[in-house]
């Protein structure tokens, strides 16, 4: 097959799917194809995507490969849709992170963090699909211990846990905060 | 007047001390605790009288910083003479603010992210992440409740008092809200309390206000830390609208 046919038929196969693909599964259903092969391919369409400003582009996210739009068209899609906000709380992004940085963690070890009460967020991050649980704590009563999901990467847009901003170490949050400091953060991790 | 609001943007204890370390200038390291303590019971007592509940977290923290506060007047090592005379008695809960802050922080960074359905979209997705206006960031609990503080303190005190029988609900505050916001799109805080002459109809204009945050039918904004407080129409204004004059329909009735 030449490669401009493996290119299209990618496109294509990513088009349809329902949430993100992995190399190895795309390889598997296209008879077998190198998954190396089809890891070059993708790359190839990721940036021709990008430098002809598609209207999609190719993302790799939760371990896999996803078309996603790009964020500039992004209050044009959003008119079009138009629906109900889905918005998320300071609370509910507050125990996602403590939950994404500490996985996996108990409620109470949550609680003693955030110094509140977080029965109602662990609930409707749960309902979401943002975390679940992953096992019991050894300790007296064995909590519970969440940890995120594929879900919660696919909503940051991470490719796994290690694409997390790294977390200030506990020395330098000391310091005085320095206005733009997280802004730099941002864009140094994007580049 | 007994209504409950609990709203999401209420954070607990924790984020209470950093916003008033924010506030006055100071360095988590070194909290001047009277004073933090003195403006934390303060805004306490603001929340109870509006009847917000003031969850047992924020007690159990305002007994913490008082006892905080009374070891900070004993003389250093009085009663164990032998100990390590460099254990500050504020250590451990300025642990534990930075820890909260350290999250805090990642939460932020988290947040601007690409994120589903708010920047970026997939085939068939079908919500959308309600996004603020540019350049505007979203006010907290504990900034509202400042700026109630300065509407009720500016007050006129009357040497007299006039006993009438104010009927205001929440609900008519919250229709006249809504039918300002329809005229002029966009509205500074304190002119909500314009013409506005008792506590009493202070406190249910500010729930109304509040009620309205929850139903997404509106909301408040600031350009900067400090600047004015903006309240705006938001995407559940005129569902919101008609539930609001439905609800009063059935009660009229």
């Amino acid at each position: 097959m030449e490669r401009e046919e493996i290119k299209s038929i990618l496109e294509s196969l990513l088009f349809v799917a329902d949430g993100p693909q992995s190399a190895q599964r795309l390889a598997e259903s296209m008879d077998g194809i190198d998954r190396k092969l089809i890891q070059e391919v993708l790359a190839e369409l990721q940036s021709e995507l990008e430098t002809k400003n598609r209207g999609v582009r190719l993302v790799e996210v939760a371990g896999g490969y996803q078309l996603r739009t790009p964020k500039n068209n992004a209050d044009w899609v959003k008119k079009f849709l138009g629906g109900r906000p889905a918005r998320m709380g300071k609370a509910t992004l507050e125990t996602l992170a403590i939950i994404a940085y500490r996985q996996p963690i108990t409620k109470a070890e949550i609680e003693a963090i955030r110094g509140v009460d977080v029965d109602g967020v662990i609930t409707t991050l749960l309902e979401r699909s943002l975390i679940r649980a992953v096992g019991r704590k050894d300790v007296p009563g064995r909590p519970f211990l969440y940890a995120t999901t594929p879900e919660f990467l696919q909503l940051f847009n991470l490719k796994d846990l290690s694409g997390l901003p790294p977390l200030k170490e506990m020395e330098e949050m000391s310091l005085p905060e320095i206005p733009g400091a997280t802004i730099a953060i941002e864009q140094a991790e994007e580049s | 007047m007994s209504t409950h609001v609990q709203l999401e943007i209420f954070e607990g204890p924790l984020d209470l001390l950093l916003h008033l370390i924010k506030k006055n200038e100071v360095i988590i390291t070194d909290i001047p605790i009277a004073a933090i303590t003195e403006q934390y019971l303060a805004t306490l007592e603001l929340m109870q009288s509006l009847n917000l509940d003031v969850a047992g977290e924020f007690l159990v923290m305002a007994a913490t910083l008082i006892h905080i506060k009374s070891r900070m007047l004993l003389p250093a090592g009085a009663d164990e003479p032998d100990e390590d005379e460099g254990i500050d008695p504020r250590d451990e809960l300025v642990r534990r603010l930075l820890e909260y802050q350290r999250y805090k922080e990642a939460a932020s960074v988290l947040e601007q992210r690409e994120i589903l359905t708010r920047d970026v979209f997939i085939r068939g997705g079908g919500s959308t992440e309600e996004a603020g206006p540019r350049g505007f960031r979203e006010i907290s609990i504990f900034e509202l409740l400042g700026a109630l503080k300065r509407v009720i303190e500016r007050l006129p005190k009357d040497a007299f008092h006039e006993v009438t029988l104010e009927k205001i609900t929440v609900r008519e505050k919250m229709t006249l809200l809504l039918d300002k916001l329809h005229e002029r799109g966009s509205l500074v805080f304190e002119s909500l309390f314009e013409g506005v002459r008792s506590r009493m109809e202070i406190v249910v204009t500010f729930l109304a206000m509040l009620e309205l945050v929850k139903v997404r039918a509106i909301r408040i904004v600031q350009e900067e830390l400090g600047g004015p407080i903006l309240i705006e129409a938001a995407a559940g204004m005129d569902e919101a609208a008609e539930q609001v004059a439905l609800d009063e329909e059935q009660n009229g009735a």
